[in-house]
């Protein structure tokens, strides 16, 4: 009974956030294109041959930032900035009232919002192949699950660590250049911009305890094709959302003992 | 024009927005850490690409520093003059608070534009003077008065670029009212402009310099700080940072035929 009701819940609000996306179409579609910067970095490892020292062949780097740029546009995580508004405008205060975690809410908006995009990607994956025509590759169907899978892990851990921020509203109203803050060791450390073994050897020591590469480049080697660490990846992923859930509880629950509502 | 009127309201600004923006004091002090980070990043990019190549596209690393240095100073310019003001276009237009600003017997660009202040964004204005001195330190650069006007011509050309690419956009939210996203678009082409032109494939290199002007903003300014630029270049950007200026002067008071108030 309990279970069905939740399943109901989560469906129902898939389905609100899904035709609420909807709507803004041209917004996502322009959101998929600010993605590209994966493409741009790809450019320069190609045009000026860095790729040579680092042993991986053009059209494995391709691939890479390709499967990059995908992992990117599935893990996208916004919560932080929707619940900063949402609790400077007072709107947390009806949702706290329902029977349903707000972050749920926006956990649905972020899937619906994947969704949504989803073709989008489709479109500028299908232009990529047309101007790199050599680098098409078709992964083998349980690879590609599994990268799926671990591309989810990765939503989640972000996901997880923004609402970690987030909950920080409780206390500062101004959570989001927390936000910002995180987001630079995110941005050049999760391998986005340069596959993380091309990293100098004093980072690489220590880079694989901390979660970044875990966010973009372990789901991306694993998708393309590059050598990488399967059981490990997967394993440590599992492991910071493992870290990461109780603290966001947590923070959560103290954070709603602090709350009061603006203009109070 | 009256500019001692405009001198005086525009003090008034930023006073106000001064006081409004030091009311989060911790939040300037987190900004404050982000662009520190986000320098060390950068620059920890490029030694990347450079750990086994001398050059990319031409440039040494100490070279390719001076792009990052005046990439710091506009970035920084566009966090603490163009975000904060023109994001909010966004936010009159959709709340029709623009009304109120076309009323008042000032002209709505300056007040579009000036508004607002976060002086969060001087940091990153002198970390980029403070990497740029440095340059100039170890690329031995002769600071003469020729080199001093042409730099500052090239440099305050490509913050008049700047700035009408982003009013542009921010313009085009009179017929679309969400344009957020496609300021993100922008940002992250503007990306591109931490790196030498030269290290771009052909193409590239012709649609950054053709329909983005991104050539124009930072490697212009860099070439006249290795005495590289030829002077067809730096009026070529005097010439398109004056068409820039014009057209969004232009664009912005047609656009405005077409504003019909919120909710109408």
């Amino acid at each position: 009974m309990k279970s069905n009701l939740i399943k109901s819940k989560i469906f129902t609000l898939l389905k609100v956030q899904y035709s609420n996306m909807l709507e803004y179409r041209v917004e996502i579609a322009l959101w998929a294109i600010s993605g590209i910067i994966p493409f741009f970095m790809l450019n320069i490892w190609t045009n000026n041959n860095l790729n040579e020292s680092i042993n991986i062949s053009d059209v494995m780097l391709s691939r890479y930032f390709l499967c990059a740029f995908f992992v990117r546009q599935f893990s996208v995580v916004w919560v932080v900035f929707s619940f900063e508004e949402d609790s400077l405008m007072g709107k947390v205060s009806p949702y706290l009232i329902q029977p349903l975690n707000p972050f749920l809410r926006y956990f649905a908006q972020h899937l619906a919002e994947q969704i949504t995009r989803f073709p989008f990607a489709l479109i500028i994956a299908f232009f990529f192949f047309i101007f790199n025509p050599e680098s098409l590759w078709i992964p083998n169907l349980g690879i590609l699950f599994l990268s799926i899978v671990s591309t989810f892990l990765s939503f989640l851990i972000q996901f997880l660590i923004q609402s970690i921020v987030a909950c920080l509203c409780f206390w500062t109203e101004k959570a989001s250049s927390i936000e910002r803050l995180l987001f630079i060791p995110t941005l050049f450390f999760s391998g986005l911009l340069a596959p993380v073994v091309s990293f100098p050897a004093y980072v690489k020591s220590w880079i694989y305890l901390t979660p970044f590469p875990y966010l973009i480049d372990f789901p991306a080697n694993l998708l393309s094709g590059n050598e990488t660490n399967i059981s490990g990846g997967l394993s440590m992923q599992i492991l910071w959302i493992f870290l990461l859930f109780p603290l966001f509880k947590k923070i959560w629950s103290e954070g709603t003992k602090k709350y009061t509502a603006m203009g109070s | 024009m009256n500019s001692r009127k405009y001198l005086k309201v525009y003090k008034k600004f930023l006073h106000t927005s001064f006081a409004s923006e030091l009311e989060y004091k911790t939040n300037i002090l987190i900004d404050l850490i982000t662009a520190i980070l986000s320098l060390i990043g950068s620059i920890f990019l490029l030694s990347i690409f450079f750990q086994n190549n001398g050059y990319i596209g031409g440039w040494k690393f100490e070279q390719a520093l001076i792009i990052q240095g005046i990439y710091t100073i506009l970035n920084g310019i566009t966090n603490t003059w163009f975000n904060p003001n023109l994001t909010e276009i966004v936010k009159h237009i959709r709340e029709g608070t623009l009304d109120f600003v076309l009323l008042k017997p000032i002209d709505s660009q300056f007040f579009i534009s000036f508004k607002k202040i976060n002086p969060s964004g001087f940091l990153e204005i002198m970390l980029g003077f403070f990497l740029l001195f440095f340059c100039i330190r170890v690329n031995q650069i002769n600071l003469n008065l020729n080199f001093l006007t042409l730099s500052s011509i090239t440099i305050s050309c490509s913050i008049c670029i700047l700035y009408s690419l982003w009013f542009f956009i921010s313009t085009t939210t009179i017929w679309f009212v969400k344009t957020w996203n496609a300021i993100e678009v922008l940002r992250s082409f503007l990306y591109i402009g931490r790196f030498p032109l030269n290290s771009f494939s052909f193409s590239l290199r012709i649609f950054f310099s053709v329909f983005i002007p991104i050539a124009f903003i930072t490697t212009i300014p860099s070439e006249v700080f290795l005495g590289l630029s030829q002077l067809w270049k730096i009026s070529l950007e005097i010439i398109v940072a004056t068409v820039f200026l014009i057209t969004s002067r232009k664009f912005w008071l047609f656009a405005l035929k077409f504003y019909s108030s919120a909710s109408s």
